[in-house]
C-alpha cells in the first residue's frame, strides 16, 4: 500500500506555471463547482430561511410532547439501520467480491434487487405478512396457539425492514472497494503473517472504509429522510415531526426549521466522517484491479455463506415481490391499460437522463475536489450533497419556490403568458440533482480515493494532463464507479416521489406517480402494479452494472 | 435525443398556452377518482380539464409560491381541514353560485362560500360482531368509557381525519372534555395505533380489539374483498339532545382559486361536479356519500343503513386541526 505523500498538484507544476498562474489556479475550481453547489444551495436556504422566523407556540409544544419520543426514536432507528446496512452489506459484498461458494455469481447481482422496491412498499408487505391479523400469525396462532410472535410494528420490526431495504447501498460501494483492492493486498497481508480472517479484518476492511462509509451515509441520509416507510410503522421520527408540523399544525415555517436542524446535523457528521478520512490515503495499489484470486470456500463454509446469501435474498427481495406480484395478479387485467407504457417511458427518460447529469456534475465536484483539496472545496462538496438528507417534500417546496419566483419575475418583466419554467423537464433534471447529487458523488469519492497520486505522476511524467488525463487514465479506473452512482442514480430517481409529483407537467405521471396515486388512498394492493414495474425497469441498469462490473473482474 | 427535447419542449408549450376553453386543476383527489368524471365532463362539454395531483401540503405551496400566475383554476381535496387552510391563506375566491347553494347543504360548504364539499366521508365505528354486545355502542366517546378497556384499535393520529373527528369534537364539547375522551380511547386501546383505517380494521375482525373507528369506504373496501369478515358498522351519537349531533363527518371538496384563469368555465366545473348527473359518480367510484342530498348513495352503501351526520359546519375542522393535533399530543395518542 504505497503511501500518499507526494506533492499535490499545485506544488508539482513547474514553478514557471506558478506566479501568472497562481489565481487562475485557485479560481478555476470553483467555475464547475459554484454553480452546481448552488443547485442545491439555493433551495436549502429556502429552507433556511424559515429560521428567521420560529413560531413560539409550535415549538414548545413541540419540545414539551413530540421531541423527547422522536429524538430517542431516532437515534435508535439510525444506530439500527446503521449497523444492520453495515452487517448485511459489508458481509455480503466480501463474501461475492473475494470468495468463492456456491452461487456466488447468481448473489453477485442478485443482492442488489431490493434496491428497485421502494422501501414503503416493502414496509407495507411486511406488515401485511407478519401483523397480528396476517395470515401466518392467524395461523399460528390457531394451529398451535403460539401467541407471543414479536410484533412487527414496533422498533426491531422498522429496523429490521429499513435494513433489508437500504443494505444494498453498502454492498455496492463496498463491493467496489474490495473489487478496487485486488489480489495484491491479501498476499501481502498473509505474507505478513495474517490469517485469512485477521488479512479481512486488519487490511481488507480498513482500506475499504471510505466505500463502507460512503454507502452508509447514503443508508443514513436516507433513513433520516426517510417518511413512507416509518409511517407504515407509524414509527414516530424527525421526518414524522417534519409533516406533522407541516401538514397537521399548518405551519410549513415550523416544519422547515426543524428540518434545517436536520441538515445541520447531516452536514456536521459528513464533516466529520471526511476529517477521519482525510488523514490517511486509501489509495489502492496501481496494479490492483488485476484479476483477483478468490478465496475458495470449502463445504460448510461454503454453505453457510450460501445460506447467508439466500436467507437476506429471500427476506430482502423474494419475500416482497412474490406478495407484489401475487397482488398484481388481482388487479392486472382491471388496471393495466396502454398508458404503463407511457409511464414507463417516462419513469426510464427521467431517471436516465437524471442518472447522466446528476453523475456527471458528481464527477465534477468530486474531481475538482481531487485537483484541488483545499478545505473551502471539501466543505462546498459537502454542502452541495445535503439534499439528499432532508425529507423530499421539504425539499421539493424549497426548489419549488425560487423556481416559481423567477417564473414570476419573467412573467411580469417580459409580458409572458405563463410560466416558462415550472413543468419542464428541465427543472425537474435540476431538481433531482438537487437531491441525489449524494448518490452520485459517494461512491465517485471513494472511487477517486482508490486512485493513487502516483499515477497522476506517472501520467504527468508522460505528458498526459488535463482533459486527457482525465479521459485516459482517469475514467477507465474510475468505471466501476461510475456505474455504481448512475445506477444507484437511476433506481433512487425512478422510486422518487415528492419532486416528481411537484415539478411534472401536466398530465405527465411516472410509474413512481402511479404507486402515490394508489397509496394514498390506501389502496396498497392496486399499488402493487406499478411498483412491479418499477422492480422491473429498476433491474436493468441493475444488471447492465453487474454485467459491466463483474464479469470484466471475474 | 432530439425528439426528447422536443416533446420536452411541445409539453411545455401545451402547460402555458392556454385557451379559453378549459380548466385547470390541482387535485388531492387521486386520479382514478377523478379523471373518469373529467372525462364524462369534456364529453359532454368539450372543455377539456387539465389537472395534478399531490398531496394537500404541497399543493397550497405551489399554489403561495405561483402567486396571481398560477395556472390553477380549482383546488380539490380530500379533507375540509386543507380547503379551510386554502382559504385561510387567501388562495381561494367566493363564489356566488345559486346552484351550488343548492346542491350542497349549508354544514358541507365554507360559511364564505370560498369551498363546496362534494362528497361525503362518514368516520363511524366498527365492530367484530362476535365480540360485542347490542347496546355496548352509543358514542364516540363512550369508546372511552371503561368497559372498553383493551378493546379498542384506533389509526394514527397522524391522519387528517382523525384529526378532524377531534376537532370536530372540541368544537362540540370544549376542549377540556376532549382531552378526556381521547385520553379514555388511548388507555382502551388493545395495540399501538394503526398506519390506515383497513389495518385497523383487520385487526378488529382477527380479534385483536374489538372495535375501530373509520370511514365508511374502507369498510365497503375491505368488505368487497373479504366478505366473510365479522365487521359490522355502527352510527354512533344518533340519540342525543343536541340538533347538530351525529355521525362525524368530512367532506373531499373543491374551491375556486383566487387568481383562476379561467373562474367561469372553473365555476361551471364545479357546479356540474355538485349536479345529480356527476353526484353520483362522484361519490360511487369510491364509495362515498354524495354531498347533494337529493342524490342517493350506491346500493351496497346504501345497505349499510342511513343515519343522521353531525351538522356543524366542516369548516371548524379546519379552524382547531392544530389544537386537535396538539391534544392528541399531549395525551399520548401516536
Amino acid at each position: 500500500m504505497p503511501a500518499d505523500s507526494l506533492p499535490s498538484d499545485a506544488q508539482s507544476a513547474p514553478a514557471s506555471y506558478r506566479g501568472s498562474h497562481a489565481f487562475c489556479r485557485r479560481v478555476l475550481p470553483w467555475l464547475p463547482v459554484a454553480p452546481i453547489a448552488l443547485i442545491t444551495a439555493i433551495p436549502v436556504l429556502v429552507v433556511m430561511s424559515a429560521l428567521a422566523d420560529p413560531d413560539q407556540e409550535i415549538w414548545q409544544h413541540l419540545w414539551q410532547y413530540v421531541l423527547p419520543e422522536l429524538l430517542v426514536n431516532t437515534f435508535w432507528l439510525v444506530l439500527g439501520v446503521g449497523l444492520g446496512v453495515t452487517i448485511l452489506g459489508v458481509s455480503l459484498a466480501w463474501l461475492t467480491a473475494a470468495c468463492e461458494f456456491p452461487g456466488r455469481r447468481f448473489f453477485s447481482w442478485a443482492l442488489l434487487l431490493p434496491l428497485a422496491l421502494p422501501a414503503y412498499v416493502t414496509a407495507f408487505v411486511w406488515l401485511g405478512l407478519f401483523d397480528f391479523s396476517a395470515p401466518l400469525p392467524t395461523w399460528l396462532r390457531d394451529e398451535y396457539g403460539i401467541l407471543a410472535l414479536p410484533p412487527v410494528r414496533s422498533r426491531g420490526g422498522v429496523i429490521l425492514v429499513m435494513s433489508l431495504a437500504l443494505y444494498p447501498y453498502v454492498y455496492l460501494t463496498a463491493r467496489a472497494a474490495f473489487q478496487g483492492q485486488g489480489r495484491r493486498l491479501m498476499e501481502a497481508a498473509q505474507s505478513l503473517g495474517l490469517s485469512r480472517w485477521q488479512g479481512f479484518w486488519r487490511v481488507a476492511l480498513p482500506m475499504a472504509r471510505p466505500g463502507i462509509m460512503a454507502g452508509l451515509l447514503l443508508a443514513i441520509m436516507e433513513t433520516l429522510a426517510d417518511f413512507g416507510t416509518v409511517s407504515v410503522f407509524n414509527y414516530n421520527t424527525f421526518t414524522t415531526a417534519i409533516y406533522k408540523a407541516w401538514f397537521s399544525l399548518f405551519s410549513l415555517p415550523a416544519a422547515a426549521q426543524l428540518a434545517s436542524i436536520l441538515i445541520f446535523f447531516v452536514f456536521v457528521v459528513a464533516l466529520l466522517e471526511y476529517q477521519l478520512r482525510a488523514k490517511r490515503s486509501y489509495a489502492a495499489s496501481t496494479r490492483a484491479a488485476s484479476t483477483p484470486t478468490r478465496i475458495r470456500l470449502q463445504g460448510g463454509q461454503g454453505l453457510l455463506a450460501l445460506a447467508w446469501c439466500s436467507g437476506v435474498f429471500a427476506l430482502a427481495f423474494l419475500l416482497p415481490v412474490g406478495q407484489i406480484l401475487d397482488w398484481t395478479l388481482d388487479v392486472w387485467e382491471t388496471d393495466l391499460d396502454a398508458r404503463y407504457l407511457e409511464f414507463a417511458w417516462h419513469s426510464l427518460l427521467l431517471s436516465g437522463l437524471g442518472a447522466l447529469l446528476v453523475g456527471a456534475l458528481a464527477l465534477t465536484l468530486g474531481y475538482a475536489q481531487r485537483l484541488h483539496p483545499t478545505p473551502a472545496l471539501r466543505v462546498t462538496a459537502r454542502l452541495a450533497t445535503l439534499g439528499y438528507a432532508l425529507p423530499g417534500a421539504v425539499l421539493a417546496v424549497g426548489i419549488f419556490i425560487p423556481v416559481a419566483w423567477l417564473d414570476n419575475q419573467l412573467i411580469d418583466h417580459l409580458g409572458l403568458d405563463g410560466q416558462i419554467l415550472g413543468g419542464t423537464l428541465a427543472v425537474m433534471l435540476l431538481a433531482y440533482c438537487a437531491r441525489f447529487l449524494a448518490v452520485s458523488f459517494g461512491p465517485l469519492e471513494s472511487g477517486l480515493g482508490r486512485i493513487s497520486r502516483s499515477v497522476d505522476e506517472a501520467a504527468q511524467s508522460l505528458g498526459v494532463v488535463g482533459a486527457k488525463r482525465l479521459v485516459r487514465v482517469h475514467l477507465p479506473m474510475l468505471r466501476v464507479s461510475i456505474l455504481t452512482a448512475a445506477a444507484l442514480t437511476f433506481v433512487d430517481i425512478m422510486k422518487e416521489l415528492p419532486i416528481t409529483l411537484m415539478t411534472r407537467p401536466f398530465g405527465w405521471d411516472t410509474l413512481a406517480v402511479r404507486v402515490f396515486e394508489m397509496t394514498s388512498e390506501g389502496e396498497w394492493e392496486r399499488a402493487a402494479l406499478p411498483a412491479a414495474a418499477i422492480a422491473l425497469v429498476g433491474l436493468l441498469p441493475i444488471l447492465f452494472l453487474i454485467r459491466n462490473t463483474d464479469h470484466a473482474k471475474a | 435525443m432530439r425528439k426528447l427535447i422536443l416533446t420536452a419542449l411541445a409539453l411545455t408549450t401545451l402547460a402555458t398556452g392556454a385557451t379559453a376553453a378549459e380548466v385547470v386543476v390541482y387535485s388531492a383527489r387521486n386520479e382514478q377518482l377523478i379523471k373518469p368524471l373529467f372525462d364524462a365532463y369534456t364529453k359532454e362539454t368539450g372543455v377539456q380539464v387539465k389537472f395534478i395531483t399531490d398531496k394537500e401540503g404541497p399543493l397550497l405551496a405551489r399554489l403561495k409560491a405561483e402567486g396571481r400566475n398560477t395556472p390553477a383554476d380549482m383546488l380539490m381535496t380530500v379533507d375540509a381541514g386543507n380547503l379551510w387552510q386554502a382559504s385561510e391563506e387567501g388562495l381561494l375566491q367566493p363564489v356566488k353560485s345559486k346552484v351550488l347553494n343548492d346542491h350542497i347543504p349549508t354544514h358541507l360548504r365554507d360559511p364564505g362560500s370560498e369551498w363546496f364539499g362534494l362528497s361525503v366521508r362518514a368516520r363511524t365505528v366498527v365492530y367484530n360482531k362476535n365480540k360485542v354486545m347490542p347496546g355496548e355502542l352509543t358514542t364516540y366517546e363512550g369508546l372511552a368509557s371503561p368497559n372498553w378497556k383493551g378493546r379498542l384499535c384506533l389509526r394514527t393520529s397522524k391522519k387528517v381525519y382523525n384529526q378532524s373527528l377531534v376537532a370536530m369534537m372540541i368544537h362540540e364539547y370544549g376542549e377540556e372534555k376532549t382531552e378526556k375522551v381521547v385520553r379514555g380511547w388511548v388507555a382502551n386501546q388493545a395495540t399501538d395505533p394503526f398506519p390506515d383505517d383497513t389495518k385497523a380494521m383487520e385487526a378488529v375482525a382477527a380479534g385483536l380489539c374489538d372495535a375501530t373507528i373509520v370511514n365508511t369506504y374502507y369498510f365497503g373496501r375491505l368488505m368487497e374483498k373479504k366478505p366473510n369478515l365479522p365487521l359490522g358498522i355502527y352510527w354512533p351519537n344518533q340519540n342525543l339532545k343536541s340538533a347538530n349531533a351525529g355521525v362525524h363527518v368530512n367532506v373531499s371538496g373543491a374551491g375556486i382559486t383566487k387568481h383562476a384563469k379561467h373562474p367561469q368555465e372553473a365555476i361551471k366545473l364545479l357546479e356540474w361536479l355538485s349536479s345529480d348527473k356527476a353526484q353520483n359518480l362522484y361519490a360511487d367510484k369510491n364509495m362515498e356519500y354524495p354531498a347533494n342530498a337529493r342524490i342517493k348513495p350506491d346500493p351496497v352503501v346504501a345497505g349499510w343503513g342511513s343515519f343522521k351526520q353531525n351538522l356543524i359546519n366542516v369548516s371548524e375542522a379546519g379552524k382547531l386541526q392544530a389544537k386537535a393535533t396538539m391534544l392528541m399530543d399531549r395525551v399520548g395518542y401516536k
